[in-house]
This record gives structure tokens, C-alpha cells and sequence, in this order.
């Protein structure tokens, strides 16, 4: 099938057709001030002068570090079976497939994908899909909005930092966001404030549509879930949980707990780490939701002839049909990404997300100690799972002597929440199953000398 | 013909009067072009209307569309057997097919709707 961009003569006939001079005459409704400015490119570069400085900039990539980074994209063994499956060319087509008559593979695929992420979640509906946590996060909240027909939303600080700006992005049409505060000390130190979120529910003028908390939080602490969904629910809001999708092979999923949506980063299942993605949102709710949920939905039917076949169902809430009245306009479906999930949970199994949940909680606990060895104890004192947040004296500085010591150690929190003086001290740090006992003793003895010297005054 | 009792919007809903109360549906017609319908959305009751302000969705296999209050009241009950069976606004929709009922605010907002004869022309004339 011939492809290709269009002709000048292809583009002046369009233009004749329209009536039009020029193709910047379809952009006068665009403002000139809003419109990109002209792009500051470097001429064209021959292959061979392009690929030799490309190869310049991937080494600058360090693949020699040990790496305890997490905040929100994690690190895991994917069998190579996802990628090897994931790359066939069947796969590279429409990502909203329109056509049920000529799409029943690529329905199908996003069926399963629905399917394994509703028991993964123990919610009814699994959308297909979003461009990140983020946006699936931000998602939610406007669904909160609409279903309960109120306009405040209540977001603890206990939620990503990205997440929180993304969702506050998406309420600057008139749609009110709040933070509830996390406690600052005492055995719930770092987890929403539950008292604060009493607090905020209670005034009856301003009536709350929606309350959203991560599980872990940002610090990797475990939240009293089924405590915040309660109080939700007493003040008429819906409760919102934001999670991490390996973890919900070892911790309660969000349906056990009374949430009546999930949403979260789908990259731990099977997605390898990129820098800024492409991602998996994934997003999901109960029945009672269904249709204020955003993204394409696949369900299973028969034909006329009585066999098994999938559609979209519901498109009537999507933009194509409702354009302005669409459940939402900026959802996109990752389609590739959600196929790579699909593949990732069908090729490791149930046990297997067990195990790589439970080993990486393990390496994580090694690594506390170790840690707390070499001079940095914890920030906080509450359960986690395979990230938490540690004291360390001009963490900035030591953070990035480490990485001239081959080691990325975690988060810097004092940049992901300047706000927050309690974490000025904190680096973030991550274990998974591909942690390694050596790395973690490659860690612990750089920092012990780090801590040494500052300790002794040198630098 | 449509039902000569009724009164009509533009947008193809009816209201039938009694007393100081309005029931509201959509019209054969209306039903027809939007097909199978497999969701009615109803506002809640004690919420306040304008006339002509959006109250409500209806969801066919096809297409979605809002509802529009021919009048202006307080919606006084909506139609609870609409959960179960939406597609009886296909199949009677000047009766079991009723969407809500509102207290009329203004009787003189009845001058603006059309009656059978007209809205069968503005359906005659597509």
C-alpha cells in the first residue's frame, strides 16, 4: 500500500478546494501568540555525520550504575518472551480499532488486557488506556467530578508530585483541587493526615466529589486505604486509589478496600524504563461508573452465525460521537504499551507477580539495613513495601558524590517537595527483584565513606 | 400524527400537563433516529430547571444526546423503571417511556412550544 506525505500540487489542490492561499490560513482561529514560534533547528546532517553523533549522545547514557531510583517507574526483569512478542509486526496497526469486522486480534488483545487488570484491581471496568499514571490519575478526578455532579477534590500529598501537577493542570477550567497534608511525626508520620482529611470533608458548603491517595505513597509507605475510603464515602465523595500495579499481587487491591476508582503507571508490568515514557495509564472503576469512564472499552459478544467476537462497546461516550460531550477529550489508548502489560502478566502468572512483589519487598528490607549500617536510618517509621525515604546529612551533596561512585542513590525528596522541610534531609530509594546483594553492599560502602567524610569535616 | 394533547419542543421532547405538573418524554420520531436505546440519564429529584436547559442523556447504540426540559420547574420524580428497561422509550415513548415529571414554575412558558400540528411539519420538513 502506497504511502507517503503529500505533493505541493497535492497540497495546492486541497487549498483551491478550500479556498485558500496558504495552509497558515487554517490556523487563524489559533491565536499568533499561542502558535509555535519558528523551530530552532540545525540544517540537515549526512547519515553517516547524524548516526556518529547520536552514537556521542548515548554514551552519555551511565549503564554502569547501581540503581535504587524508583518514584513512581521501577525496574523489573521482564521474560524476553514480552519484548520477542511485543515487537512482531501484526501488532503495528490502528490503535482504536473501529473496525470489528478487520480488528478481532487487536480487539482481543485489549479485552485481555481489560480483563487481567480488572482481577489484578477487583474492580468491574478496566479502560484501554491512558497516556500515564498521570493522566489517568487526573482522569479519575474529573470522573469524581461528573459522577457526584460537585466540584472540589481532595488529593493528598501522599500522591506523586507529577500526578498532583498533572491533576491541578487538568482543574484549571474552574474544577477546585485541595492537598491533604501528611503527618509530620509519630508513627504515621508520612502517611495522609487522616484528622486533616475530616477536617476538609466537613465543610458542608464546598461538597467534596472525590478524595484520592496513593497506595504506597510517594515515600513508599503503606495508607490506612480502607480508613480514607470510609471517610470519603460518609461525606457523599467517591475515593480514588492510586496504585502500583506489581504491588497489588501482595497488598489488598483497591476493589478489597471500598475504592471506587483505580487508577496508576502500568510501566512496572513488562515496560522498561524510558526517559518520559511512552507509558501505561491504567484506569478502572465499578460498574456503577461505567459510563464515566474515559478510553475504549472491549467487550465479548457473538456474531450472527453464534461464534465469539469482540467490539468496542460503549463508544457512544467517545469524542468521535459526543465530540465536545465526551467523557474526555485528551485520553489516548497506548495500545503497544497495553499489549506489552498483557504479555508481561499472561507469560509470569499470578505466582510469578507474587514473587517478584515478595522479592523485591526482601531486597528492599536488606537494603534498609545495609543502609541504616552505613549511617542513614529511616525518615519515617510506618510499614512499607520496596521503597522508603532515609536521613541523610546534605543528601543533594551526597547524592551526587555517590553517582561519581557508579551508585544512583534513589531520589533527591528535597527537589521532588522543596515545600516539604521534613524530607530536606531524604533520599528516596528503591529496591526490586533485580536489586542485587552486591549493589546493595556497592551502596552501603560508598555512602559509609561519604558519611565519613562530611562526618570528619572533608569534602 | 403525533399525539394532539401533548405540547413540543424543537429538540423533539413532549410534555403532557396536568394540573401544575409536566411529565416529559421524546418523541417516536426522536426515538427512532436515535435507535436502540440502551441508556436513559435522569436528573435528581428537587433539582430546579430552566426552560429549555439540558436535564438529562439518552444513550442508543448510535449515539448519545442531551435532553431538554421543555419547561422551567422543580423535577418532582423521574422514571424509575428506565434503569432496567431503557428500550421502552423505543417501543412507548409517550408512556412507560416517560422521563421525568417537573412542578411548572411558568404556565405562560407554554406558548413557546409547539403543538401536534406544528411539530408533525417540523418533522415532515426533516
Amino acid at each position: 500500500m502506497p504511502y507517503g506525505p503529500h505533493t505541493a500540487s497535492d497540497r495546492e489542490r486541497m487549498l483551491a478546494a478550500l479556498g485558500l492561499t496558504s495552509v497558515d490560513e487554517l490556523f487563524d482561529d489559533i491565536p499568533s501568540a499561542m502558535r509555535a514560534s519558528p523551530l530552532d533547528l540545525p540544517p540537515p546532517q549526512p547519515e553517516l555525520e547524524l548516526a556518529a553523533r547520536l552514537d556521542a549522545l548515548s554514551r552519555r547514557n551511565r549503564t554502569d550504575l547501581a540503581s535504587f531510583l524508583g518514584a513512581g517507574v521501577y525496574r523489573h526483569w521482564s521474560p524476553p518472551a514480552v519484548d520477542q512478542l511485543l515487537l512482531r509486526g501484526e501488532w503495528y496497526t490502528a490503535y482504536t480499532p473501529y473496525q470489528p469486522e478487520v480488528s478481532q486480534g487487536t480487539l482481543q488483545s485489549i479485552y485481555e488486557y481489560e480483563s487481567l487488570l480488572a482481577e489484578l484491581v477487583d474492580l468491574d471496568v478496566v479502560s484501554a488506556s491512558h497516556y500515564d499514571g498521570a493522566a489517568a490519575t487526573a482522569e479519575a478526578a474529573l470522573m469524581t467530578c461528573r459522577a457526584t455532579r460537585r466540584e472540589r477534590v481532595l488529593i493528598s500529598r501522599g500522591v506523586h508530585p507529577h500526578y498532583r501537577g498533572t491533576v491541578a493542570t487538568y482543574f484549571e477550567g474552574g474544577l477546585e483541587l485541595q492537598e491533604i497534608p501528611l503527618v509530620a511525626d509519630g508513627d504515621a508520620a508520612g502517611t495522609t493526615d487522616l484528622a486533616a482529611l475530616e477536617r476538609l470533608l466537613a465543610d458542608r458548603d464546598r461538597p467534596v466529589a472525590g478524595v484520592i491517595a496513593a497506595q504506597p505513597d510517594f515515600l513508599g509507605l503503606l495508607e490506612p486505604m480502607p480508613r480514607i475510603a470510609e471517610l470519603a464515602h460518609a461525606a457523599g465523595a467517591l475515593f480514588v486509589a492510586v496504585v502500583e500495579p506489581v504491588s497489588l499481587a501482595v497488598l489488598a487491591p483497591p476493589g478489597a478496600y471500598g475504592a471506587d476508582i483505580a487508577a496508576g503507571e502500568g510501566q512496572p508490568l513488562g515496560i522498561a524504563p524510558q526517559y518520559g515514557g511512552p507509558y501505561l495509564g491504567i484506569l478502572a472503576s465499578t460498574d456503577a461508573l461505567v459510563r464515566q469512564i474515559p478510553g475504549r472499552l472491549v467487550g465479548m459478544t457473538t456474531d450472527l452465525d453464534g461464534q465469539r467476537a469482540f467490539v468496542m462497546t460503549m463508544r457512544a461516550r467517545e469524542q468521535d460521537i459526543r465530540r465536545d460531550k465526551a467523557a474526555s477529550n485528551i485520553c489516548t489508548n497506548q495500545a503497544l504499551l497495553a499489549l506489552a502489560a498483557s504479555i508481561y502478566l499472561a507469560t509470569i502468572g499470578p505466582h510469578g507477580l507474587r514473587d517478584v512483589a515478595a522479592l523485591g519487598a526482601s531486597r528492599a528490607a536488606d537494603l534498609e539495613r545495609a543502609l541504616a549500617a552505613a549511617g542513614a536510618p529511616r525518615l519515617h517509621p510506618g510499614p512499607y513495601l520496596n521503597e522508603f525515604a532515609v536521613r541523610v546529612p546534605d543528601a543533594p551533596a551526597v547524592h551526587a558524590r555517590l553517582l561519581d561512585r557508579g551508585v544512583l542513590a534513589g531520589l533527591v525528596l528535597a527537589d521532588a517537595e522543596p515545600a516539604d522541610l521534613s524530607l530536606r534531609d531524604g533520599l528516596l530509594v528503591c529496591a526490586t527483584e533485580v536489586t542485587t546483594a552486591a549493589e546493595i553492599d556497592r551502596f552501603a560502602a560508598a555512602l559509609a565513606t561519604e558519611l565519613a567524610s562530611v562526618g570528619s569535616g572533608a569534602r | 400524527m403525533v399525539p394532539a394533547d401533548l405540547r413540543y419542543t424543537s429538540d423533539h421532547e413532549w410534555v403532557r400537563i396536568d394540573g401544575d405538573l409536566a411529565t416529559v418524554g421524546i418523541t417516536a420520531y426522536a426515538a427512532e433516529q436515535l435507535g436502540d436505546i440502551v441508556f436513559v440519564e435522569l436528573p435528581d429529584v428537587g433539582r430546579m430547571l430552566d426552560q429549555f436547559a439540558t436535564f438529562g442523556v439518552v444513550e442508543s447504540v448510535k449515539a448519545v444526546s442531551d435532553l431538554f426540559a421543555p419547561l422551567g420547574g422543580e423535577v418532582t420524580a423521574t422514571n424509575p423503571g428506565l434503569a432496567a428497561s431503557p428500550e421502552s422509550v423505543n417501543g412507548d415513548p409517550y408512556g412507560d417511556g416517560w422521563m421525568i415529571q417537573l412542578r411548572i414554575a411558568d404556565p405562560t412558558q407554554l406558548g413557546e412550544l409547539l403543538d401536534a400540528a406544528a411539530y408533525d411539519d417540523l418533522v415532515a420538513a426533516g
